[in-house]
């Protein structure tokens, strides 16, 4: 009950604001709150830089979430495979990355790959290149700084449902003479699939509401708002311009959209004939 | 489970969508302390020290004045202002009592009810009728005051003295020779930008589009429509965007820049020229180029003559909901007295809002020739509407540069696309 009700009011909160005409002065009793019925998605939906930005959110995510996963569970294969220093060594990075807030992490990335001071440019002698005035590259940045401090969850997670897997299963299949990648692919994946689900979604949950990276690598948003995504566009509506409830609807159509993507990952798996 | 939170959730928004949700009770405060802590946020400038001198020095007299009071400064960065002045609308608890405002914001924070009115607390004021008109007309919403204008603020040409005499150039005189010479510098000395620009720099681009006989939006009376988007001031974007580019300053660097970036770089000598205002002066001093620099007023399109330069500065307002009135009303004439303005244009250079004060430090500080000849010259506000604040936080004006100078829309496609978002805002708060 008491969970429902913390879980239940914000988004109760949120919806209600979302069907207002709520900004500034409505907040602070300067004017009137008026009801606005659905008036908020219409304006919304009649955006073209809405579907813009929702599209770039998704390839975005979508290019985030695979990446890290690919990252993580290789390198958990490979902490399985190592002697214990380097494991360590590899484990207390890892647990470094993990633990840089990502407002730190993301100042560091963008220094680095700075184009008069940062190190990048001078050890690949691309002079005064700037990686974050094109599009692509300013996204290509910022997957890199996501990946570097989301893999650690994914690599530790695998890691222990590696240890779990009984060490007779993955000696047998070596004496069958199968491959690293064939081991992962029949031997592990299939064991591991709970862990996976788990770790997926967490990465698709992430991913799509990444704000910080954005925000501060790309200075809200990039070049005339190139590399915005979902949230910082929110955040743009809601409280740069403080259009309160034009952000609220678009924090409602990500709820649903993560609720979505989640409900049909999981009925996909069931129909697979797994159980969880 | 996460089923059924949703199904709670459109539920309840459904069922009750007839009540409102929270507004904060931010009416006026009734209560009006005479002792206890005020609070004060003030903005935080490229270079603070000298600013942080001369409000310490105002606090002491303050506190010795009225026993049992204690005064906090917070000096909160010019960019996140807006996210924390509304904050403070919204959760009077923990607002400040007194805060530093930039005077286009002023029409905004009164619709937003966060400003108190002193029009009386003014009026009774013995150095009030010193105050220039304009700066006046920058406090004042629909006939009534809500704050005292803190100090002006006016855009000029800087220069460097030892990058012109090295070429043999001349200081331009109109627009044209401007961005001529801003790019010859650039050509014979790559490592400078000819004049530093930023995409982000909208006050040093408005000059441009009124030189052209442009402006932003037209109307009056509180109704206003853009007009960004007209043929004049299309060819003051066309001038200003014309300034990115490897021939000057290149966009993958300018376009983001803002106006403290481009001042950024001139002081650290990596600009021959740059639009500064007066209260970049001490920033400059600071950096590399100090006693190689020169000043001069921005050259409109007919020699000798001088761009509308934009006629900013910022104002200090009591909040609405704070529970210590007198005295803060009491801080913020001490804080922008005659004396203590006189005092932060020695530590800054921030140019005096009383015509006196002004014409006093004009007579000793050579530095402030140019920025008083702007003034003097056409100065232009933005619309004052409360729109405004939803324009300028919506980086409209930004982004419209931005695109232009990526090459992503052209100047008729971009303004057009200004335009219309200028007047969705003007739209919206009716």
């Amino acid at each position: 009950m008491v969970l429902g009700g913390f879980l239940a009011y914000p988004i109760y909160q949120l919806g209600l604001i979302s069907v207002f005409h709520y900004t500034q002065a409505q907040v602070s009793g300067g004017e009137p709150t008026t009801f606005e019925g659905f008036g908020n998605y219409s304006a919304l939906f009649s955006d073209g830089q809405f579907w813009e930005v929702l599209l770039a959110t998704v390839v975005f995510a979508a290019a985030c979430v695979v990446s890290t996963l690919a990252v993580g569970c290789a390198l958990a294969v490979l902490l399985t495979r190592v002697r214990a220093v380097p494991r360590l060594a590899l484990m207390l990075a890892a647990l470094g990355a993990w633990a840089t807030p990502a407002i730190t992490g993301s100042t560091v990335w963008l220094f680095l790959f700075d184009a008069d001071f940062g190190p990048v440019n001078r050890v690949l002698g691309l002079g005064d290149h700037s990686w974050t005035y094109g599009r692509f590259s300013a996204f290509f940045l910022v997957l890199l700084e996501v990946v570097w401090c989301s893999f650690p969850f994914v690599m530790v997670t695998v890691y222990a449902g590696i240890r779990a897997v009984p060490a007779e299963v993955l000696e047998a299949a070596a004496l069958d003479g199968a491959s690293q990648w064939r081991i992962w692919r029949s031997v592990l994946a299939p064991m591991l699939r709970p862990i996976l689900v788990v770790v997926t979604i967490q990465s698709v949950i992430w991913d799509f509401k990444v704000f910080t990276q954005i925000y501060v690598m790309t200075g809200g948003g990039g070049i005339a708002g190139q590399n915005l995504v979902l949230n910082v566009y929110a955040y743009q509506k809601a409280f740069a311009s403080s259009q309160y409830s034009l952000g609220a609807a678009i924090g409602v159509v990500m709820l649903l959209i993560l609720l979505a993507v989640t409900l049909v990952y999981l009925r996909l798996l069931r129909r697979q004939g797994e159980e969880l | 489970m996460k089923l059924s939170v949703r199904m709670v959730a459109v539920a309840a928004v459904l069922a009750t969508a007839a009540c409102a949700p929270q507004t904060s009770g931010n009416s006026s405060s009734d209560k009006d302390e005479k002792t206890g802590t005020l609070r004060v946020w003030l903005f935080q400038e490229v270079n603070n020290k000298p600013k942080e001198e001369v409000v310490d020095s105002v606090l002491a007299e303050f506190e010795t004045a009225h026993e049992g009071t204690d005064v906090t400064v917070e000096y909160i960065p010019v960019e996140t202002r807006a996210q924390r002045i509304k904050a403070a609308f919204n959760d009077p608890k923990s607002a400040p009592d007194l805060v530093e405002y930039g005077n286009t914001d002023t029409a905004g924070y009164v619709k937003d009810g966060g400003l108190a009115d002193v029009t009386e607390e003014f009026a009774a004021w013995d150095e009030a009728k010193d105050t220039d008109p304009t700066a006046r007309q920058s406090v004042t919403v629909g006939g009534k005051i809500y704050g005292v204008p803190y100090f002006v603020g006016v855009r000029a040409l800087y220069y460097r003295t030892d990058v012109f005499e090295e070429l043999g150039l001349d200081v331009p005189k109109t627009q044209a020779e401007l961005i001529s010479t801003a790019k010859e510098i650039r050509a014979a000395k790559p490592e400078l930008y000819g004049i530093a620009v930023g995409g982000a720099y909208t006050y040093g681009a408005m000059p441009f589009i009124w030189a052209h006989g442009g402006e932003l939006a037209t109307g009056t009376g509180g109704s206003y429509a853009a007009a960004i988007d007209s043929a004049a001031a299309r060819k003051g974007i066309e001038a200003y965007t014309s300034l990115f580019g490897d021939d000057n300053c290149p966009a993958a660097k300018c376009a983001a820049m803002t106006g403290n970036d481009t001042i950024t770089a001139f002081a650290a000598g990596k600009a021959a020229m740059a639009i500064g205002g007066d209260f970049s002066h001490a920033a400059v001093e600071a950096g590399k180029v100090k006693g190689a620099y020169a000043v001069v007023p921005l050259p409109g399109l007919k020699p000798g003559s001088i761009a509308p330069a934009f006629a900013g500065g910022n104002n200090l307002g009591v909040l609405r909901s704070t529970t210590h009135r007198t005295l803060a009303v009491d801080l913020m004439k001490r804080l922008a007295s005659k004396k203590a303005q006189g005092e932060l244009f020695e530590a800054m250079g921030f140019l005096p809002t009383f015509s006196d004060v002004r014409q006093q430090v004009a007579a000793k500080e050579a530095f402030v020739k140019p920025f008083v000849e702007t003034l003097a010259a056409d100065t232009k506000f933005v619309p004052a509407s409360p729109a405004w604040a939803q324009i300028d936080a919506g980086q409209v004006l930004p982004t419209m540069f931005q695109e232009v100078v990526s090459g992503k829309k052209d100047v008729a496609t971009a303004s057009a696309d200004a335009a219309k978002k200028m007047n969705d805002a003007f739209g919206s708060v009716g």
